[in-house]
């Protein structure tokens, strides 16, 4: 993967700069040699890979401020980052970039439930903040399969999505308010504990900017109070095809489901392994459909989703009885990518989102892809938003299997963009569809979301190298 | 997860099992949200992944370990709550255990480690010589806070005083005993006695066997076994573990076939569970992956046949599990099953996945984080009100120890509840 090239002038001063570093931070917030750098080198996208400079912790605002000072000051790049799970590699560093690793501002430091929010520090999982507010039958919706390990500061950066989001919104949808450090230094406050602000939509700019216009170091969140009960069902069919125009047909009925999620016959087979949640192992692909309300609300749109999915000759159907069924159910959902580990060692993880309609379509021409390129692929995604996560499945030992996985993605991503979609849904552009954003974007449209860029940070020291085509960068820096 | 290694370094078959183990993780970082060190230390370097990484990139350029890459390991607590997170499968356990094997083999720690690690390994294993070193710490004990400095030895030296007990327990051992069966013996298992349990908490070897012979159980404790080599294989110190691990192999296959071996300290349960693999090149393999196959945790071995006799009062037991337990051998549901059948009012704390910092001679060997880990399990615990904190594995209790609430073993209350006595623990509990 192509990168900007380093700055010599920062590299020949990495010493000096380490120490500056431990001047501005306490000794335990640095690391600059090389073996304790090495596991920062990648993130959840492990394909790429590239050691830092220098890796920072910092552990509140103050020092955050100092740490930007300090690198606008001297012309370093920085990278933020927060639990290193992204999937599109957006925190992969760079080889003359400090690492700014948010991992310890994880601190709640306000619940109002009166008014609804949380405000949290970035490095807050996403499953802390649930799990902080649910004694008073409250939860934070948008929910990322990786909700327990990733923070607060990457789903802003990212604006993640989830299981959950076909009811709910994004993470977008559920922001109130932001605190970040520009690369100056400077402080700036967006939103704050109440919908919608006057003027233009800030917090809008900076959620999915991907860290490349500030450092986060607060986030209020909207909270919800959580519905009186939920009830997952399975259905099972007998191909891909059959149940994505299953998902067409309940999402155009005018049903929204609060998640409806499919997984194909690798992916049933893989997540049963680790989570013994009862899928249905003889089926070709799984609908996991969750409903939400009163029991009358539940039973009745329950039993419409299954008139529909009747249509649709399911070779099983079965209703979730308890609790612990519905948490080994998600268990296993949430559990997926990982999950894929143990049939493959490696995945690479698309993220296109294509209309429902073209399902059943686009499913079919993957498969045929698949066959084309030789290479397994498992289908684990968000239908009713239909946001694809296929997973295709290479060995990291073998060069030419890897390229071949590269490619396979890049002409799925093409596809998504052909039928009506997107590159990304959730996972971000990062470094892994930077060079795809030309299929999506004219060279015209791409110069005006660089200048935005700009704006913020004139020497493009902030993440760089990712989300924008490196070939028409100089043009707009 | 790509890995470099030759095929050269291949053919070494411990390298060829740390290969295989890496080829699984896809460093999702999934382990990183429930590693109590991650969570404390908030620093990549300080959880499963970055720990997996540091093992690959050491491994495959076949280097010394470095200071760097011992601080992170010794950090690791041996917790295992990675594995229970991680849905890849990937074995941590077996990885991590390589690593500190060629920590041991490769690097040469500072003269107040070294000396500190070869006392702790000549003494806690032996119930005698610990019985000595105890009572000589609780004459140092009320002068712990005295010790001056902040060095990381003092401090250890601080933690292993605070660690002894205040009132000395009599002497129990064990070797060579058999308690026969009340009534009509419907069993016959050994019991492993542990070491540092008959120094220190004889009464839960007590009440096991007394619970166990009233179930019609009879109760064996060879003479040839000990200490299950858990504390020096921690250290790395593989040959000496290997060797406790041939003795009481030899000694549980030796006579008359046994149901079951039963294990009452869930640290060393977890070893035993993993004889099988550590002696899989071994003349004795297959003795010892019987030895495996029969080991049982006392909760596991209840589950089927306890009775209790009598009705509980009403006291509120905390169940905190043992990292070893809950994560090691993924026994989850069995101990809460047992004291509730017993008539118990059981609760749980928040996080229970999170280790109370015990771990071994973790809490001697790293205070500051074992103290931080200690005082954030005891304050979950307490925030459910209990009368008692229940646990199934001697590390813990002895770390939970020394606060406003008994603690006490989980089968020291089951064994009450079928007409054993009351646990001592629990005098000052009026119910």
């Amino acid at each position: 993967m192509l990168q900007s090239k380093p700055k010599l002038n920062v590299l020949e001063k990495r010493a000096e700069i380490i120490a500056g570093l431990k001047a501005v931070l306490p000794e335990r917030a640095v690391i600059g040699d090389d073996v304790s750098l090495k596991p920062y080198e990648t993130d959840g996208l492990s394909a790429y890979r590239q050691m830092p400079l220098a890796v920072v912790l910092p552990e509140n605002e103050a020092q955050v401020v100092a740490v930007m000072k300090f690198c606008h000051l001297h012309g370093i790049r920085v990278i933020p980052r927060g639990a290193g799970t992204s999937l599109s590699g957006g925190a992969l560093p760079l080889a003359d970039a400090v690492v700014v690793g948010m991992m310890r501002m994880n601190q709640i430091l306000d619940i109002n439930y009166a008014d609804r929010y949380a405000v949290v520090q970035p490095g807050v999982t996403n499953i802390a903040i649930t799990q902080a507010v649910q004694d008073e039958q409250f939860f934070y919706a948008p929910d990322p399969s990786s909700q327990l390990a990733c923070m607060i500061g990457g789903n802003v950066s990212m604006n993640s999505g989830g299981a959950h989001c076909l009811k709910y919104g994004v993470t977008a949808n559920n922001l109130l308010g932001l605190r970040l450090v520009t690369i100056e230094g400077e402080l700036l406050e967006i939103g704050g504990k109440h919908m919608d602000t006057a003027g233009y939509d800030w917090l809008g700019l900076i959620t999915g900017s991907e860290g490349q216009l500030g450092v986060l170091t607060e986030v209020t969140v909207r909270i919800l109070r959580g519905p009186e009960g939920a009830r997952a069902m399975l259905a099972g069919f007998a191909s891909n095809e059959v149940a994505g125009a299953c998902v067409d047909a309940i999402i155009s009925s005018g049903i929204i489901p609060v998640a409806l999620e499919f997984m194909d016959k690798l992916a049933i087979h893989a997540c049963e392994a680790f989570a013994h949640a009862g899928y249905p192992l003889d089926a070709e692909a799984l609908l996991i459909i969750e409903v939400e309300g009163s029991d009358t609300e539940q039973t009745e749109m329950l039993a419409r989703i299954r008139d529909i999915c009747a249509v649709y000759n399911p070779v099983s159907m079965r209703v979730s009885q308890t609790a612990e069924e519905s948490a080994a159910i998600w268990k296993g959902r949430k559990g997926a990518f990982g999950a894929v580990g143990r049939i493959s060692p490696d995945y690479l993880c698309m993220d296109g989102t294509i209309p429902t309609s073209q399902l059943p379509n686009v499913l079919k021409r993957m498969q045929a892809m698949s066959d084309d390129y030789g290479l397994k692929v498992a289908n684990i995604f968000h239908a009713g938003d239909g946001n694809l996560h296929p997973l295709i499945m290479f060995d990291a030992n073998d060069v030419e299997s890897f390229h071949k996985a590269e490619a396979f993605g890049a002409d799925i991503l093409k596809l998504c963009v052909e039928v009506g979609g997107c590159l990304t849904g959730e996972h971000g552009v990062g470094i892994e569809k930077r060079d795809l954003m030309s299929v999506q974007f004219t060279p015209a449209e791409l110069d005006q979301q660089r200048r935005i860029k700009t704006a913020f940070d004139p020497d493009w020291l902030l993440n760089p190298s990712k989300v924008f085509p490196l070939s028409g960068l100089s043009a707009a820096a | 997860m790509q890995t470099n290694f030759t095929t050269k370094q291949l053919q070494n078959p411990e390298i060829a099992i740390a290969n295989n183990i890496l080829r699984t993780c896809v460093h999702c970082g999934m382990c990183t949200a429930t590693c109590p060190t991650f969570v404390t230390l908030g620093d990549e370097l300080d959880s499963p992944r970055g720990r997996i990484y540091l093992i690959k990139d050491m491994l495959e350029h076949d280097r010394p370990a470095s200071e760097e890459e011992v601080l992170h390991m010794d950090r690791c607590l041996s917790c295992l709550s990675c594995m229970t997170t991680c849905p890849s499968g990937v074995d941590y356990m077996h990885l991590v255990d390589h690593a500190r094997v060629h920590i041991n083999e490769t690097y040469k720690r500072p003269l107040t480690d070294r000396l500190l690690r070869d006392v702790l390994a000549q003494i806690l294993p032996y119930p005698k010589r610990m019985r000595a070193a105890l009572n000589l710490a609780r004459l140092g004990k009320p002068f712990a806070s005295l010790l001056p400095g902040q060095s990381m030895l003092v401090k250890r030296l601080r933690a292993m005083l605070n660690l002894a007990p205040v009132k000395m327990p009599v002497a129990q051992s064990l070797g060579g005993t058999v308690h026969k069966a009340i009534g009509e013996t419907k069993g016959r298992v050994a019991l492993l006695a542990g070491c540092a349990q008959q120094a220190i908490g004889p009464s839960i070897n007590t009440a096991t066997i007394e619970l166990l012979n009233r179930l019609g159980i009879e109760v064996v404790i060879p003479a040839a076994a000990g200490c299950c080599g858990a504390l020096v294989h921690h250290m790395g110190r593989h040959e000496e573990a290997l060797q406790a691990a041939r003795r009481n192999v030899a000694a549980w296959s030796d006579g008359p076939e046994f149901d079951a071996i039963i294990v009452n300290t869930s640290g060393c349960g977890t070893v035993l569970k993993d004889y099988g693999f550590m002696l899989r090149d071994d003349a004795m393999a297959a003795k010892a992956a019987a030895v495996s196959a029969k080991s049982l945790d006392i909760s596991e071995y209840l589950l089927k046949i306890y009775q209790p006799s009598q009705v509980a009062p009403a006291i509120t037991v905390a169940y905190h599990a043992a990292c070893s337990l809950q994560h090691g051998q993924k026994i989850t549901s069995a101990p809460k099953t047992l004291l509730r059948k017993a008539g118990f009012n059981v609760v749980e704390p928040k996080d229970p996945h999170l280790c109370c910092g015990s771990a071994g001679t973790y809490n001697i060997m790293q205070p500051d984080i074992a103290a931080s880990l200690r005082r954030r399990k005891l304050d979950s615990l307490k925030a459910k009100s209990p009368d008692v904190i229940a646990a199934g594995n001697i590390g813990c209790l002895t770390q939970l120890a020394g606060d406003n609430v008994p603690t006490v073993h989980m089968v020291e209350l089951l064994n009450w509840m079928a007409g054993g006595n009351k646990p001592e623990a629990l005098n000052g509990v009026n119910k």
